[in-house]
């Protein structure tokens, strides 16, 4: 502690530069806390899927359709206690930009194999009552300030009535909240039976199927027998867990880990030379003094630790600033997507990687400059 | 530790060549000295003719390629990196011609900087760079930057920061060399009154006669070796 002064006095020696360099860091770190919360908002669907669910998809691609008949089929499978199936409605609430997702549901099965999805008995009842009923998440239901009892109406974009070329009705009949913070409250689900009814062709054609699996350790072999139960058919499977299914679906925006990785890479390695040059320079500039504290009786190693302690206080002050500054803006602004990413924010992991990542930064930029400390010589110094 | 005699230093068959590119360059040759504890002792001689190497020898700032230096009998050419600067913390107080003070902290500040590497804790400390800033008769200017000090005050706070951890041996390089005649009667009488007073062993390398003669005794050092001696 006692050399902390003789840290600061130095970091204030060259106010600007220091500001400067500060500055950067803070900048990145902000940039840091941002992407994170971006990736949290695409992988979030990721990690709270059950481990003990399957999707089946048609193998080619996921806007192919199955055919309805699979259920039955995929039921009698050993391992496979439940199946059930929704198809994507796509569609739009009075404006394209309002997205959200909105598929049909077999509502009683739904319900059973989606327990994370909490409704009132009496919104279940409601639903049950209710060929028109339509659930929807907490978040949607808040963004567009929707209330038990208010009509909704869809524009088609995929799916037509049979019968018009107007917008479909339906009846909210519940609310649902998720059972843990990262279950996602945005979607918006219907009755298979009225879709059914209702829409103009597709008749017998399902979107996905969800299976229900009482080993989930067996996960990989029930799948395999699910796709060779439908192998040489019109319509073949692909099966996989629901989490590898939600991390394909998140990746149709593109490989989101690996593009943030990369951008905060490249933000990094430039923060990494900026803090470097300012260390270097820092020592070149003090050769002499540095020289003098060595012969004052600072062994090589303190000098150079007092090098080392300059370059991380900077990479802190800098990085424990911007992850602050991030923390409060993500915070208080939430999601600017408006709504679409449900999830963002910045999770108290992602702070630790950054806390982590300022100290990692400090003590690299720091290494070069430290050891060019370390090796100076008194009297080669005293010359300069 | 090896017993080397009865001076506070002692110099014996030292060389020190250096080495540039693919010249080397023989500053010392065969150097013996033995400086009494107490003396004042003053080194002259021309630019290049080794005063400043010989004194970063007896402080531990360089090494001998040949020889052995001792003080207060102790080796010290033979000591590792680490317990060369501990002893340095502990035995040597050096002032410089440029007074080397770290611009970013006050003077006293400057002059507590070798006191960070004792175990006194902050009030000891603090005490012990009033003493030595009133000893320099700098007190009253103890906040103040090296910026805003004089040449003459800020060699002053040099002083201060070489004598404050009590070394046994105070080597000064050129102390006057940067200062006008007055500020430099100063310094002299400073560093006069340290030996005579508080019986400082002083070892002073200058180009200036009139510094010379404050000494008690004189070496001239030309070429490497010790070519002159007289007493004061």
């Amino acid at each position: 502690m006692k050399y902390l002064g003789l840290i600061w006095s130095n970091l204030k020696r060259k106010k600007l530069r220091t500001i400067l360099t500060v500055l950067s860091i803070l900048v990145a770190f902000v940039l840091f806390g941002y992407l994170a919360a971006l990736r949290m908002a695409f992988n979030q669907g990721v990690e709270v899927v059950g481990l003990d669910r399957l999707v089946v998809r048609h193998k080619v691609s996921i806007i192919q359709l199955l055919p309805e008949s699979y259920e039955i089929k995929m039921e009698r499978i050993q391992g496979v206690e439940d199946a059930t199936f929704a198809t994507w409605f796509g569609g739009n609430y009075k404006d394209p930009r309002n997205f959200f997702a909105k598929m049909p549901v077999k509502h009683e099965e739904f319900l059973e194999m989606f327990p994370e999805y909490l409704l009132t008995d009496e919104e279940r009842r409601a639903w049950l009552d209710t060929r028109t009923g339509a659930i929807v998440g907490r978040a949607t239901a808040d963004r567009f300030g929707w209330k038990v009892g208010d009509r909704i109406p869809i524009e088609p974009d995929i799916w037509r009535l049979k019968d018009s070329e107007g917008a479909w009705e339906f009846d909210l009949v519940g609310i649902y909240d998720g059972a843990e913070k990262g279950t996602d409250t945005t979607s918006f689900f219907f009755r298979q039976d009225y879709f059914h009814e209702s829409r103009r062709y597709g008749e017998g054609q399902v979107g996905w199927y969800w299976v229900k699996i009482s080993e989930p350790e067996r996960a990989s072999e029930i799948a395999a027998l699910i796709d060779q139960e439908f192998a040489n058919s019109p319509a073949e499977t692909k099966t996989e867990p629901e989490g590898a299914f939600a991390q394909g679906f998140a990746n149709q925006a593109g490989n989101v880990g690996f593009i943030l990785t990369a951008i905060l890479g490249a933000v990094f390695f430039t923060i990494l030379l900026v803090v470097g040059n300012t260390m270097a320079q820092a020592v070149r500039e003090r050769t002499r003094e540095l020289g003098t504290l060595k012969a004052l009786g600072f062994t090589h190693r303190a000098v150079s630790a007092l090098v080392l302690a300059e370059s991380l206080v900077i990479a802190l002050l800098g990085g424990l600033a911007g992850l602050g500054l991030a923390w409060i803006q993500i915070t208080a602004g939430g999601d600017p997507s408006g709504g679409m990413l449900p999830f963002f924010y910045f999770a108290p992991r992602d702070l630790l990687i950054g806390v982590a990542l300022a100290l990692m930064l400090g003590v690299v930029a720091g290494l070069w400059p430290a050891s060019q400390a370390q090796r100076l010589q008194i009297a080669e110094a005293m010359r300069r | 530790m090896t017993e080397q005699g009865s001076g506070l230093v002692q110099v014996r068959g030292v060389d020190k060549v250096f080495t540039r590119g693919s010249e080397r360059i023989h500053v010392l040759g065969g150097l013996d000295l033995t400086v009494p504890e107490g003396e004042f002792l003053a080194l002259m001689g021309p630019s290049g003719s080794g005063k400043s190497t010989l004194l970063n020898l007896i402080g531990g700032l360089d090494r001998p390629t040949k020889g052995t230096v001792a003080v207060a009998g102790q080796r010290i050419d033979n000591l590792s990196d680490r317990n060369l600067a501990a002893w340095r913390a502990r035995h040597v107080g050096l002032v410089f011609q440029f007074y080397n003070l770290m611009p970013v902290l006050s003077a006293e500040r400057n002059v507590e900087l070798p006191l960070l590497l004792t175990k006194l804790n902050k009030k000891a400390r603090h005490q012990h760079v009033e003493t030595a800033l009133s000893v320099v008769g700098l007190q009253e200017r103890s906040r103040h930057y090296p910026r805003q000090l004089s040449g003459g005050e800020q060699q002053r706070v040099g002083i201060a920061r070489a004598i404050v951890t009590d070394p046994t041996l105070l080597l000064c390089d050129e102390p006057t060399g940067d200062l006008d005649r007055k500020s430099s009667d100063g310094i002299l009488e400073l560093l006069t009154t340290l030996n005579r007073v508080q019986g400082k062993t002083i070892v002073m390398v200058t180009h200036d006669p009139h510094a010379a003669a404050c000494a008690t005794r004189t070496l001239h050092l030309d070429k490497g070796r010790l070519s002159m001696e007289a007493a004061a």
